[in-house]
């Protein structure tokens, strides 16, 4: 690694833990009603709100109530983003006049936003219309993260009750965040990246005089709209000649920001942050990258906060930057090294104040190695699953690591909320492995973790594996499936692996070489973050409701303490184990195999 | 369920009316009013017509000028209505054969330059829009934009590095050159190739 990339790395993950500590307490404050002065003006909105939608605010659910009022919410905002595609030529702010979208890809792209995930089957600047990506899109980005950090809400809530059946309101928290934690900061951001050139405008794209006129061969389609082929299966082209480039335009900034803030990842363009008008700098870039980890990060402080123990959220959070640095330092090396072939071709590949060398393939100079491998760790690491560089095209190992984070269950960071209350179930797995080894009741906590509580978690781990490695071999299996691979050989089966782990895990990057807008992979791919979504979400609502009707029990001497190395080791552990008996069979079908085949130079 | 429905639409509208209404709305008057260039686009405007955008790439092909990155959209190469990356995996079997016709090309063109190529310049960018070469891809193609043009191998390094931007603030991101806003300069200096 070159000095100054480990210098970019320090210096962001600095300034991110700079920042998440005055955040994370900040939202503690929030989630116990105690607004900080800035925001206070806003409390009439937060009570108009309240009014309007016949909800009162002192009334509490129990955890039941709680995860029906967060089902009705997302089912209604599925059926909304639904609709809007599937009208939206006749609706206003279309200049492009971009068409009604398919059932099939309307489905997808629902679910994919009201879950959080954010997987993208279409290009944005081709297929969506302004008014669906701010109505449909932008809203979803906004209230998804809101629903993540409600159901976290309500399960540090339940260790901080004694013998009460319920967990808060949902309605409540779910306002709380999108009004006091996520307007505020999509705001601030989405003017910083509108300075460094996100554009952000309402007229239709833009027709470019070209300094030199470009000559290019089109595929000739015939009648049926297909590129017509000749006796040999090559495509039929003619020569085209294009003097002007039309330049896609759109309310961007505004989208991007929540898009990064709420770990949500769809892009408004097909190349998502890749794109030079959705991230146009070096310093753009920093932002959006901070922006990734920014809410997961400092939640961690807000559970410290939370439980009265501000020891129990920096355990929680070193383990996280432990796994993150890991896989990001392999990251780095592998895209660095980049591609054998590259030196037998007598490139240079080597980095330097001139050159960023390594792996440039499906990269953006501006970003070169070092970025884009820091993008990529983060944006798996937490379910955000924006790109700034096409994971796709990363050698094996660089590609293994996003594709590894993702399967390890969204927890290194995660999504906003979800993040964390997917941790906190490894912790009390944690804690149940090492009373299982010392013989006493596991606690965590204060509270006594009995079988419900693992059976609860268990589900909530093994559901998003089942959706991965069950999808994956169905995908296989089928010509349907198959059908999609861009790559042959081993890296198409790398693609449709990363495809499931992505979806199954709500995080919504792609290996974009895979073709997923068919009704095949759009309805698959719908389901699988259907159950990775909601199959968490219940059930760590039924533990929050069973933790908050649990005694409080004091911590004795025989109670394994929470806060310390040893128990970051063992969280640590947990995870790398599980996660690893999970899927290094499925990995070393793909990346890794890929890898021995790139090194002893086959394809 | 039911219970909780007129809480869920209300909520839903309200929430519509607030972050996909009237957050955007804000976003852009603020936007607009502050930094006007940006919010559209970066367009560059000359003599009444749109010749571009300081952040979006244009292809290059003639000998004198400097080229741009490979470019993976469809059908035309630097195609910013429907931005795309190659993703080509990296033992994708015509791999081998699509750089090394790259290399060919940019070689033959170049017949007087020995130092290897940077890599930059025969792979893909991401979006498909990269505005940036690296340095030592503008460096190595110096020679042919010279002779093309009868300026001075001398002249146009001072050119190149009037264009190079380094790191922000020293740290971030990495050094560049923007192939538009350099070539632009090159036909300004009034030597047509």
């Amino acid at each position: 690694m070159t000095a100054n990339g480990i210098f970019q790395i320090v210096l962001y993950l600095s300034v991110l833990l700079f920042l998440a500590w005055p955040l994370g307490v900040t939202m503690a404050r929030i989630y116990a009603k105690e607004l900080p002065i800035g925001l206070r003006w806003t409390s009439p909105v937060e009570r108009g709100l309240y009014r309007l939608c016949g909800v009162k605010a002192d009334e509490e659910m129990s955890w039941i109530r709680y995860a029906l009022a967060v089902l009705t919410f997302n089912l209604l905002g599925i059926l909304a983003v639904y609709l809007l595609q599937r009208i939206q030529i006749g609706l206003p702010f279309n200049p492009q006049s971009q068409a009604n979208i398919s059932p099939d890809l309307s489905f997808n792209t629902a679910i994919s936003f009201a879950s959080n995930t954010n997987w993208q089957s279409y290009g944005g600047e081709t297929t969506l219309s302004y008014l669906t990506q701010m109505v449909g899109l932008t809203v979803q980005n906004f209230v998804s993260a809101a629903t993540g950090m409600a159901v976290l809400v309500a399960l540090m809530r339940a260790f901080t009750r004694k013998e009460i059946q319920t967990i808060g309101n949902f309605w409540v928290d779910m306002t709380r965040s999108t009004l006091y934690i996520l307007l505020p900061l999509s705001l601030i951001l989405a003017l910083l990246l509108a300075q460094q050139g996100v554009v952000q405008t309402f007229s239709p794209y833009q027709s470019a005089k070209l300094l030199q006129p470009v000559t290019y061969e089109e595929p000739v389609n015939g009648p049926d709209c297909q590129p017509l082929k000749d006796a040999n299966g090559q495509t039929i082209t003619k020569k085209q000649t294009a003097t002007e480039q039309v330049i896609a335009l759109g309310p961007v900034a505004s989208q991007v920001a929540i898009k990064q803030l709420g770990t949500n990842g769809g892009g408004f363009f097909n190349v998502n942050s890749a794109h030079p008008l959705e991230n146009p700098t070096p310093l753009s870039n920093l932002m959006e990258m901070l922006a990734i980890l920014l809410i997961p990060a400092a939640l961690c402080f807000t559970f410290g906060r939370f439980v009265g123990d501000d020891r129990q959220g920096m355990a929680i959070l070193a383990a996280m930057v432990i796994v993150f640095t890991a896989f990001l330092t392999l990251c780095v090396q592998a895209e660095q090294s980049g591609n054998p072939l590259f030196n037998k071709l007598g490139l240079d590949v080597i980095a330097s104040n001139q050159s960023p060398g390594g792996n440039m393939e499906g990269k953006e100079v501006r970003f070169g190695i070092v970025n884009s491998a820091i993008w990529a760790t983060a944006t798996t690491a937490a379910s955000n699953g924006s790109v700034n560089a096409m994971h796709d095209s990363f050698t094996p190992l660089g590609g293994l690591v996003p594709m590894v984070l993702m399967q390890l269950g969204e927890i290194i960071f995660g999504g906003v909320g979800s993040g964390l209350y997917g941790m906190i179930l490894f912790a009390m797995l944690g804690v149940f492995i090492s009373g299982l080894m010392i013989g006493r009741t596991p606690e965590y906590l204060g509270k006594k973790i009995e079988a419900f509580e693992i059976k609860m978690a268990s589900l909530a781990i093994l559901i998003p594996f089942l959706a991965v490695l069950l999808g994956t071999a169905v995908a296989v299996v089928t010509e349907a499936g198959r059908a999609g691979i861009a790559n042959p050989g081993v890296h198409g089966f790398s693609e449709i692996l990363y495809a499931f782990s992505s979806t199954g895990n709500n995080n919504g990057s792609a290996f974009a070489g895979l073709s997923a807008n068919t009704p095949f992979y759009n309805i698959l791919l719908g389901v699988a973050m259907l159950l990775a979504r909601y199959w968490v979400i219940i059930p760590v609502l039924a533990i929050a409701g069973s933790l908050a009707a649990k005694k409080t029990i004091p911590s004795s001497a025989g109670t394994l303490p929470t806060h310390t190395p040893l128990f970051v080791a063992i969280l640590v552990g947990v995870i790398i184990i599980i996660g690893a008996l999970t899927f290094l069979p499925a990995l070393a079908l793909g990346p890794i195999v890929e890898h021995l085949h790139m090194i002893h130079g086959h394809s | 369920m039911l219970k909780e429905f007129r809480p869920a639409l209300f909520m839903l509208l309200l929430m519509t009316l607030l972050t996909g209404g009237l957050y955007p709305a804000l976003i852009t008057g603020l936007a607009q009013t502050l930094f006007p260039h940006q919010a559209h686009g970066s367009l560059m405007h000359h003599q009444g017509t749109i010749v571009g955008s300081n952040l979006i790439g244009q292809p290059f092909s003639d000998a004198g000028y400097f080229w741009s990155r490979p470019s993976a959209t469809t059908p035309m190469p630097y195609h910013a209505g429907s931005s795309s990356g190659s993703n080509t995996g990296p033992t994708h079997p015509d791999w081998e054969t699509t750089i090394k016709n790259r290399i060919t090309l940019l070689k033959e063109s170049n017949p007087q330059q020995k130092l290897p190529i940077p890599i930059d310049l025969v792979t893909t960018s991401a979006s498909g829009l990269d505005p940036h070469i690296s340095p030592a891809a503008a460096q190595w193609q110096i020679p042919r934009v010279a002779r093309a043009r009868g300026l001075s191998e001398q002249t146009l390094g001072d050119l190149v590095a009037r264009h190079t931007a380094g790191r922000t603030f020293g740290i971030l991101g990495e050094p560049r050159v923007n192939t538009l806003a350099l070539n632009q300069a090159l036909d300004q200096d009034g030597t047509q190739p």
